[in-house]
Formats: C-alpha cells, structure tokens, sequence
C-alpha cells in the first residue's frame, strides 16, 4: 500500500511537471511561428538589407522593405523614455522603501499599482487628444504626433515596472550594512547613495533593463501618438514609425503570406530577439550578483 | 520588518565628527579650535541640506506619478461622464459606429478575459505548486523559471502575430473569440504564475510540517492544507490577469476583434468586438474621428473603470487577508 502510494505520488508530481513547463511549450512555439512566418522574407532580399535598408515602402511596385527607419525609431523612443522613466521609477521606489512612513506608503503603492493596470489603449488615446494638442500649440510644431509625446507616454508605461521591482531589490538590503552606515555619522541620503544603492546595483539595473523591454515592445501608445512617418528621426520632434506601430498598423492590409506579410512577422522577430535579450541580460544580473545577505558584499 | 527598516528617528542629528572629517581635520592643540568646529557645523549643516533637497527630489517623482494618474482618470471622467447613459451601456453601435451604444464591446470584452483566465488559472496554479512545492532547485527549475521569466516579457504585438499565426492560421481557428481567448491565455499566464507563487509563498511551513507529520502525503498536504490556504490569494492573482487580458489590445487585433459585427457572438468561433480595440478603432480609423469623440472619451471610461474595478478589489482584498494574518 505505501509502495502504491509512493508511486502515486511520483505520478502527481510528474503532472505537475508538465504543466509547469507549459510555458516553456508556450515560448518555443512562439518562437516556432514566429521565425516560420518571418524567415521566407529572407528569400527576397537579405539579411543586411533588412535591417539596415533605409527605405520602408512595403505597397509599393516594386516594394522595399528596410526596417532601419523603424528600428532606429524604437530605439530612440526607448532610449528617450528612459531619460525619464528611470529617475523617476528609481526615486519613488527610494521613497517608498526608504522614507514614506507605513500610511503614506499604503496610499502612494496603489497609485503605482493603478498606474501599471492603465491600458496602453487608454494611455495612447490620453497622449492622441490631450498631450498632442498641447504640444503642438505650446512648442509650436506641426504636428504634436511625435517621438518627444510617444517616450513621454511610454516612460508612464514603464515606471511602475521599474518602481515595484527596484522597490524590491532595495528592501533586500541587509538592515546591517544600513544600520553600519547611520551608526558612523551618515546621513539617510548619505547612506542612501554610498550604501543602498551600490548594494542593490543588480535589482536596479534588472529593473530598468525589464521597464526598457516593456518600453520598446509597448505597441497602442507607440501606434497611436508616435505619428507614423516610417523615417529616421532627426529632432525629438519628428513623427516616427517604431517597430510594433508597423506591425499593427499594416497586418490588417497585407495580403495573406504576401512578402510585406513575412516583412511583418520579421519585424516580429526582431522585436522579439530585442526583449529576449534584454530579459536574458537581466536574468544574468540577477544571477551573477544575486543579493543575498550582508556576507557577499 | 521592522529591524530591517530602522525609522528616521535613529538619524544622527548632533553635531559629532564623521570619520572622514576627524581624519581630515590635523590636530592643532588649543588655536583655531572654535574655527573648526564652526565649520563642522556648517558641514553638517550643508549635508542636511542636501538630504531635505534630494529627499524633496523624491516626494516630486512619487507627486510626478500621483499627478499623472489623477490627470488621466480626470480627464476621462469629465469627458467621458456625460457620454454614459442607459442607451450606451444597453445597445449596439449604429449609423456606422457613430451614434449607439457600446453593448457588444462591453460582452466582447468580458468574453475575452474571463475566457483567457479559464484557459491560463489552471496552468498557472499548477505551474506555481510545481515551482514552490515540488522542485528541488536544479537546471531543471531554472530553466522554467527563464521561460516564465521571458514570456512575460513578450510584447503583446508579439503574442498578437502569435496568435495569428498558430491558432487563427494553423490551427484553422479563424479570428475568433477562441482564438483569442488562448492568445490572452499565453499573455496572461506569467501574471498567474507570479501571484499564485506569492500566494503559496505566503502559507507559513508550519503547516506543512504539521500536515507531514500527521502522516499525510505530499499531495494530501497540497490538496489539503496549502490550496486552501493560498486559495484566496491566488484569486487575487486571478482578478488583477483578467484586468491585464481586458485592457489588452495589440494582442486581439489579429486574433479575436473585429471593427463591427451586426450581431452578438453566438458561438466560440464567431469573431467579437472589445473595448479597448474600439476605443482604437473610433478614434483612428473612424470616419468622423471629431464627431465620434464622446464615445471614444465613453468607451475608455466604461474600460477604465471596469479595469480600475478589478485592481481595487484586488488591493483591497489583499490588504483584508495579510491584516487577517
């Protein structure tokens, strides 16, 4: 009977095997369909071409597909957004680890929660009528679609991201080393900056490596505030195109298994190597310099 | 908790000599005494100063974020209110989406979510008892924790060509609810993995012992002791995926919505409509795209607060089960 019961066991715990690598099933298939749409591309022109082919007219006889306008457009809304997301998402995680007392910390945390649970739909409808009109009338420019709005709206996407995971690494700070710090004559912000921070370095940088990924592959916002204009962007003030807009806004129109549909699922690859990469980057910080007490440091 | 995070009051507010201003200070025997401690003062003094600026600093960027949130929500109220009557919220779009209602986004909407949840609750749960209950730690455990970790960074563009491609392609599903129900399904599932893990995490081990020692079995423990436990919390968990999976948009474009469908789904192959694919639709694509504004500013209320309804119940209710603990 304990033999029976034992081997029950094993079974159960076999299943729950299986569903708990569901996701990996989940990502290997994504990957699967993603390269077996995006790879015929390749056969019209290559690699080089199109990524760094500088002409995006997918409906044009004969069509060209070089991504290089919008992927330097990610990149630049990304990076743009960081410039604002990260002190931000950084600050109000020191805030709410550091200073907020208990009561102010149960008001300011559902913010940031209610923050991360607005749809980007909402958030590019908001940066469409409300913050394009005003930066067009206030910079007086053509049009108020543009990069600058698109990062803005973007870094709002992506500090509650950075916020709840620093918050995190900052609580795993060993109270000794803190506590070693006040004890010498250091201020809070002193000990705040020469000790909180060097300690929680890796969650810090993970945070903002995982906000940047939720950043460039942000799809509603970038479709609808970034403008549109598949070109390399030379001012903060030009329309641009980044990857996911071209994705959503064109699948409806390509024909079925068109080249400029493979062109699409390419571009889908891209931006998936993009935050795969930037998911392993982060998983490796972890990792390597994982925080675990007062001894490692 | 509370050793880790010593309060403010521990803070050295008299005027004592730090390391480096003792080393930095020679030694001089009876002259230029009062000189120096003067300007330990100012010192300290100034490093005061800076900590109420960068402190300051601080209270801007969480003001920065308060402000953003009560802007969004505000604006869309004060528009949006007058948008939403009885008609709005009961009947189906007319005139080409120009005059009517929202009713089948809002059914659209609730299939989606609630269907993606059905789909990813069970996976999830099971993949989180696997993953806290279960594993030793191993290549093994760090290779699913890397999966999990990766899907949940997948852009929803990504989930969306996705879809496309295997359930609506390969599989012959068609642009379905269906089809977009197992797509939210895959989008949401780290989200469920997550809060279920915490969830599990939060039963304490004397329970487990407890149970072990009486003589149960591991999965009798589990089905026993911890699921009924960490039940609720999973809930939680539950409630904050399908506001995730109703806000969603990029993920439905190609797999599940439709500009307009002249009837209610009927079967789970029919193609639907949803609130945040309209909210899109209205105001980029829409043929009056001024005249139409009203709804736009109605269809996110009505999103907002359906999504906005969800989350609070679920920070409350967390909050009631960790004072209850």
């Amino acid at each position: 009977m304990i033999l029976d019961r034992q081997r029950k066991e094993k079974a159960i715990r076999f299943v729950f095997f299986l569903s708990a690598s569901v996701s990996i099933l989940v990502l290997s298939l994504i990957v699967v369909f993603l390269f077996m749409e995006g790879l015929p591309i390749f056969g019209k022109l290559s690699v080089t071409r199109f990524l760094f082919g500088h002409d995006w007219y997918p409906t044009s006889d004969p069509p060209d597909f070089g991504i290089f306008p919008l992927l330097a457009a990610s990149v630049a809304v990304t990076a743009s957004s960081a410039v604002v997301a990260i002190p931000l998402g950084v600050m109000t995680a020191l805030y709410l680890a550091e200073i907020a007392s208990p009561t102010v910390r149960q008001i300011v945390k559902p913010i940031v929660e209610l923050l991360a649970a607005l749809p980007s739909v909402v958030i590019g409808f908001f940066g469409m009528v409300v913050v394009a009109p005003f930066l067009q009338k206030s910079f007086n420019i053509p049009t108020g679609l543009n990069l600058f709005n698109a990062s803005l709206m973007l870094a709002f996407m992506s500090v509650p991201t950075i916020t709840s995971i620093s918050e995190d690494a900052i609580y795993s700070v060993p109270g000794e080393l803190k506590e070693a710090s006040l004890a010498l004559g250091a201020t809070h912000w002193e000990t705040i900056l020469r000790v909180i921070i060097p300690a929680s370095l890796s969650g810090l940088s993970t945070a903002i490596i995982l906000g940047m990924s939720r950043a460039i592959g942000e799809t509603m916002v970038v479709l609808m505030v970034a403008g549109g204009a598949a070109l390399v962007p030379s001012s903060l003030f030009d329309p641009v195109r980044p990857m996911p807009a071209s994705i959503a806004a064109e699948m409806a129109e390509a024909p079925f298994r068109s080249d400029h549909y493979h062109a699409l699922f390419a571009i889908g690859v891209v931006l998936f190597l993009f935050t795969l990469l930037f998911n392993l980057i982060a998983d490796y910080i972890a990792q390597k310099h994982k925080q675990v007490g007062a001894a490692t440091l | 908790m509370n050793e880790k995070r010593p309060s403010s009051e521990i803070l050295p507010t008299s005027t004592c000599l730090t390391p480096s201003e003792v080393s930095a200070t020679p030694f001089k025997p009876d002259t230029g005494r009062s000189h120096v401690t003067g300007r330990n003062h100012s010192a300290i003094l100034w490093r005061h100063l800076v900590q109420k600026g960068m402190f300051g600093l601080f209270r801007v960027a969480v003001l920065i974020n308060g402000l953003a949130l009560i802007i969004v929500l505000a604006f869309l109220l004060i528009n949006g209110a007058g948008a939403i009557n009885w008609t709005f919220l009961t009947e189906a779009p007319r005139d080409s989406m120009t005059k009517g209602g929202i009713l089948p986004c809002i059914v659209g909407t609730f299939l989606l979510s609630f269907g993606a949840m059905l789909v990813a609750f069970p996976w999830g749960a099971a993949s989180a008892i696997y993953l806290h209950e279960y594993a030793n730690p191993g290549p093994a455990v760090r290779i699913i924790r890397m999966g999990i970790n990766n899907l949940a960074g997948v852009p929803s563009v990504v989930f969306g060509l996705f879809g496309l491609a295997f359930f609506v392609t390969w599989l012959k599903l068609g642009v379905s609810i269906l089809a977009g129900v197992l797509t939210l399904g895959a989008l949401v599932l780290p989200v469920i993995i997550g809060t279920a893990e915490e969830a599990l995490r939060a039963v304490p081990a004397t329970y487990r012992e407890a149970s072990l020692a009486l003589g149960a079995s591991k999965w009798q423990t589990v089905y026993r002791v911890v699921l009924p436990a960490a039940f609720p919390g999973m809930l939680t968990g539950s409630i904050l995926g399908i506001s995730r999976a109703a806000g969603e948009t990029a993920a439905i474009m190609f797999t599940a919505a439709v500009f307009f469908t002249p009837r209610m789904p009927s079967s789970l192959f029919d193609p639907v409509m949803a609130l945040p694919y309209h909210i899109y639709v209205l105001a980029t694509a829409g043929t009056e795209i001024e005249a139409t504004r009203p709804l736009q500013y109605g269809t996110a209320l009505v999103l907002i607060a359906l999504v906005f309804g969800m989350n609070l119940i679920a920070i409350i209710y967390r909050a009631r089960l960790q004072r209850r603990r």
